[in-house]
C-alpha cells in the first residue's frame, strides 16, 4: 500500500507547496486586503467545487446549473439574514405571503394525491386526467395569488426584507433550499441518463435566475440588496484585514471541517458503494443497491454544499444583485477547476479550486493589458483601427480559454493534476 | 374582426416563425443525439456561427454591388451553410471524435460540447463585439400587409418570414426525401437504431457521421440566419435557444427528424400562446362573461417565458420519457 500511495502523496505535497509559494507572491505583490479578498473567494469556490466533485467524482452526474444553485443559495440566506423591513411587517403583507404559503402546500398536497390515486382504485386515465387538473387549478390560483401579492408588496413596502437571523442560520437555509431544488429536479431526471440531468439542471439554473432577477417583492430584483450581513466584524469601521482576515478563518475552517467529512464518507462504506454504482452501475444493482436513491442522495448533498457555499461567497460580496449570476463564473469555472484539479478526489477539488481562481483573478487584468498592447501595436503598425468595445471583448477571450481548457483536459488529462486514489485492499 | 388579425398576426404567425426555428434546430440535435448518442449543447453557438458566416458573405456580396430581388442574406445563407456543416465536421474531429475513439463514457463527450460551446461564443464574441447587427445590409426588409376581410388592420407578414416558412418546409420535405428514398438516409437511419447490427451489416459508419453533421450544421446556420433576419443577430441566442431545442427534442422522442419537427412547432406555439394577451380576443365577448377581464391576461408573464419549454420538458420525462414519436430513452 505505502508504494503505492507514496509518490501520490509526494504530488500532494508538492502542488500545494507552488500554491503556498503562488499565494506568498501575490500578497507580497498585490498587498495584503486584495489578496485576503481573493482567497475568501477561492475558498468559497472550493466548498462549491467540494460539492460537484462528489456529483462528478463519485456518483459521475452531469450537474450544468451550478450558478442556480448558487444563486437559490445565496437568496435565501440573504432573505434570512437581511435586517427586517419594517414598513412590510406593518402592512398587509405578511398576511398574502402567509396565504401564499398555504395555498402552496395545498397545491402540493391536491397533485401528490392526484399522483397517488392510482393507489386508490383509480384508472390510469383517469388519473392523468386528475394530475392535469390539479397541476392547472394549483397553478391558476398560486399565478393570480402571487400577482395580487407582488403588486401590493410593492406598492406597501417595496419589497418583503429579511428575517433578521443571524447569519450562519442563513448559510444553513440556503444549504437546505437548494437541496430541495435539487431533491425536486433529481427525482425527475436521475432514473433517466446523465444527459437529461444536464439538459434539467440547465434549464432550472436559468429560471432560477429569471425568477430572482423579476422578483421584486421577494428580493428586490436587479435593484440589489447591500450590504450583506457578515457573522464577523465588517469592514465598515475601516478594518479591512482585520475584516476580511475573521471572514476567511470562517470560511478557512467551514472548508476543512467540510473535507474532512467528505474525506471520512469516501472511506466509509457509504462511499465505496458510490463508486461502484458509478464504475459499473448494473453490477451494483445486481448487489441489491438503490441506484436511483443513492444518486439522489449525492445529487442532493452535492447541491446543498453548493447553495452554500454560494450564500458563503454572495455575503462576502457584501451586495446581492440577481444579474451578477453568471453561467461562466458560477458554474464552468467551476467544473474547470473540479475537472482540472482531479475528479473524485477532494483534495484535488480544493487544490483546482484556489489555483484556478487565482489564475482566473490575474488573468483579468492581464487580458485586459494585452488587448489594450494589441490595440495600441495594431494602429502604430498597421493603422488598424481597434474596436471601441476592446476591453469588453478582452474579457471574452476568457470564455474561450474556459472552453479550451475544458476540452483539453478531458482529452488529454481525463485524470487531472490530482488523480483519485485507488484505495487498494 | 380586429380581435382576430391580431390573433394572427401576435399568435399564429409568432409561433409559426419560432416554432420553424425550434424545428430546423432539433432536428440536428436529434440526429446527433440518435447517431452519435450525447445531448450537443454546442448547436445553440453554432447557430450563431452560421448566422455570422452569412454576415460575411453578405457583406462581401453587398460590396460586390450585387443586387437581387431576394434578400442578399438569403442567398449568401446557402454557402454560409456548406461553410458550418464543414465546421461542424472539423468540431467532430477535433473534439469528439478522439473522445468517441478512446471509448470515452457520453456523459463526457457532451462535456466537451460545452467546452466547445464556450469556446465558440468566446471566439464569436471576440471578433464581433456583443451588440446586435441587422442582416439587411442592402435595402430595409420588406413587409406585407394583407388586409382581411371585416377588419380595419391588416395581417402583417415580413419577407424574411415568408422566406423561414418557405424554407423549412423545402428542408422538411427534402429531408424527408433523403431519409427514406437515399441509400445514406436509410443507413442513418439503421445506425441511429442499431449501431452494432448496421455495422455488421457493412454500413461505413464514417459517412453516416458525416452526414450527421452536415445536416446538423447546414439547418443550424439556416436557423441562426433566418431568426437573425427576424430579429437582429445577437450574438447571445446559446443557452436561451438550447432549452426549448432540448424540449422539442426530447417531446418528438429521441432519434425521431419527424418528431423534432413536431415537438419544435409544440414548443414554439406553446411559448407563444402561454404570453398571448387572451384578454384581447375575449372583450368582444365581454358581456356573456360572469368575471370582469383584465387589461392583461397570459397564462405566463412574458419575462418567465423560459419557463414554458422547462416545463413542457419536466411534464414529458415524468409521464413519457419517450416522447410522443416513441423515441427511446436512451440508457
Amino acid at each position: 500500500m505505502s508504494e503505492q500511495t507514496a509518490p501520490s502523496i509526494m504530488r500532494d505535497v508538492v502542488l500545494f507547496a507552488g500554491l503556498a509559494v503562488l499565494v506568498a507572491i501575490i500578497f507580497a505583490s498585490q498587498g495584503t486586503v486584495y489578496s485576503l479578498r481573493m482567497m475568501v473567494e477561492a475558498g468559497c469556490y472550493a466548498i462549491i467545487a467540494l460539492g460537484l466533485t462528489i456529483q462528478w467524482g463519485y456518483a459521475g452526474l452531469f450537474n450544468v446549473g451550478v450558478m442556480g444553485f448558487i444563486a437559490a443559495g445565496a437568496a435565501s440566506s440573504m432573505l434570512i439574514s437581511f435586517p427586517q423591513n419594517p414598513e412590510f411587517w406593518n402592512s398587509a403583507g405578511p398576511t398574502l405571503v402567509g396565504l401564499f404559503i398555504v395555498k402552496l402546500i395545498g397545491s402540493g398536497i391536491a397533485i401528490w394525491a392526484a399522483s397517488r390515486s392510482d393507489h386508490w382504485g383509480v384508472g390510469p386515465k383517469l388519473r392523468a386526467l386528475l394530475i392535469a387538473v390539479a397541476i392547472a387549478a394549483s397553478y391558476l390560483v398560486l399565478s393570480a395569488h402571487m400577482d395580487e401579492m407582488a403588486r401590493e408588496i410593492e406598492d406597501a413596502s417595496g419589497w418583503m426584507g429579511g428575517l433578521g437571523l443571524p447569519v450562519m442560520v442563513g448559510w444553513l437555509v440556503a444549504g437546505a433550499v437548494a437541496g430541495v431544488i435539487a431533491w425536486f429536479v433529481g427525482k425527475i431526471c436521475l432514473g433517466l441518463r446523465a444527459d437529461y440531468l444536464a439538459i434539467a439542471t440547465l434549464g432550472i439554473a436559468q429560471i432560477i435566475k429569471h425568477f430572482l432577477k423579476n422578483a421584486d417583492w421577494l428580493t428586490r430584483g436587479t435593484l440589489t440588496v447591500s450590504p450583506m450581513p457578515w457573522p464577523v466584524q465588517t469592514p465598515a469601521d475601516g478594518e479591512f484585514i482585520m475584516a476580511r482576515a475573521s471572514y476567511l478563518t470562517v470560511v478557512a475552517i467551514t472548508m476543512v471541517i467540510i473535507y474532512l467529512l467528505l474525506q471520512r464518507a469516501y472511506h466509509a462504506p457509504w462511499g465505496r458503494m458510490m463508486r461502484a454504482i458509478r464504475d459499473n452501475e448494473n453490477a451494483a444493482e445486481a448487489m441489491g443497491k438503490d441506484v436511483n436513491r443513492r444518486r439522489l442522495e449525492i445529487f442532493v448533498l452535492g447541491c446543498i454544499l453548493m447553495g452554500f457555499g454560494g450564500a458563503i461567497l454572495i455575503h462576502f460580496a457584501s451586495i446581492y444583485d440577481p444579474s451578477g449570476f453568471l453561467d461562466l463564473n458560477h458554474t464552468f469555472l467551476v467544473w474547470v477547476m473540479v475537472i482540472l484539479g482531479g475528479s473524485g478526489n477532494n483534495r484535488g477539488a480544493i487544490f483546482g479550486a484556489l489555483f484556478v481562481y487565482i489564475i482566473w483573478v490575474m488573468s483579468e487584468p492581464m487580458a485586459a493589458w494585452l488587448f489594450s498592447l494589441i490595440g495600441t501595436y495594431g494602429q502604430a503598425w498597421f493603422g488598424w483601427e481597434p474596436p471601441s468595445d476592446l476591453a469588453s471583448r478582452a474579457l471574452q477571450m476568457r470564455v474561450f480559454v474556459i472552453g479550451l481548457t475544458i476540452t483539453l483536459v478531458l482529452r488529454f488529462a481525463p485524470q487531472g493534476f490530482l488523480p483519485e486514489q485507488k484505495a487498494r485492499f | 374582426m380586429n380581435e382576430v388579425v391580431f390573433f394572427i398576426n401576435k399568435g399564429v404567425t409568432a409561433g409559426l416563425i419560432i416554432g420553424s426555428i425550434y424545428a430546423l434546430g432539433a432536428i440536428g440535435v436529434t440526429m446527433i443525439f440518435g447517431i452519435l448518442r450525447f445531448a450537443h449543447f454546442a448547436h445553440g453557438d453554432m447557430m450563431t456561427l452560421g448566422a455570422f458566416m452569412t454576415l460575411i458573405l453578405t457583406a462581401a456580396l453587398a460590396s460586390l454591388g450585387i443586387v437581387w430581388p431576394v434578400p442578399l442574406a438569403f442567398i449568401a445563407m446557402f454557402p454560409a451553410m456548406a461553410i458550418t456543416a464543414f465546421l461542424a465536421i472539423g468540431i467532430d474531429r477535433a473534439f469528439y471524435r478522439p473522445l468517441r475513439m478512446a471509448g470515452a463514457r457520453p456523459v463526457v463527450i457532451v462535456m466537451a460540447s460545452v467546452g466547445v460551446t464556450l469556446m465558440l461564443q468566446g471566439l464569436i464574441r471576440l471578433f464581433a463585439g456583443v451588440r446586435g447587427r441587422d442582416m439587411f445590409l442592402e435595402a430595409p426588409k420588406e413587409i406585407f400587409r394583407i388586409p382581411f376581410p371585416g377588419a380595419s388592420r391588416p395581417v402583417i407578414i415580413t419577407e424574411p418570414q415568408v422566406l423561414l416558412i418557405a424554407f423549412t418546409i423545402v428542408a422538411v420535405v427534402a429531408l424527408h426525401w433523403f431519409l427514406t428514398r437515399s441509400r445514406l438516409g436509410k443507413a442513418m437511419r439503421a445506425v441511429s437504431d442499431n449501431p452494432e447490427l448496421a455495422q455488421i451489416t457493412g454500413i461505413n459508419t464514417n459517412h453516416v457521421v458525416w452526414a450527421t453533421w452536415i445536416i446538423g450544421g447546414a439547418l443550424a446556420c439556416a436557423a441562426g440566419t433566418l431568426l437573425s433576419m427576424d430579429v437582429t443577430l445577437k450574438p447571445d441566442l446559446s443557452f436561451n435557444i438550447l432549452l426549448p431545442i432540448f424540449a422539442a427534442t426530447i417531446v418528438g422522442g429521441i432519434g425521431q427528424p419527424y418528431g423534432a419537427i413536431a415537438g419544435g412547432f409544440l414548443v414554439g406555439f406553446c411559448e407563444t400562446l402561454a404570453v398571448f394577451n387572451w384578454s384581447i380576443l375575449l372583450r368582444p365577448i365581454q358581456h356573456h362573461l360572469w368575471f370582469e377581464l383584465p387589461a392583461s391576461m397570459a397564462l405566463v408573464p412574458t419575462q418567465y417565458k423560459l419557463m414554458v419549454p422547462f416545463l413542457i420538458l419536466i411534464i414529458v420525462l415524468i409521464y413519457r420519457p419517450t416522447g410522443i414519436f416513441k423515441g427511446r430513452v436512451l440508457a
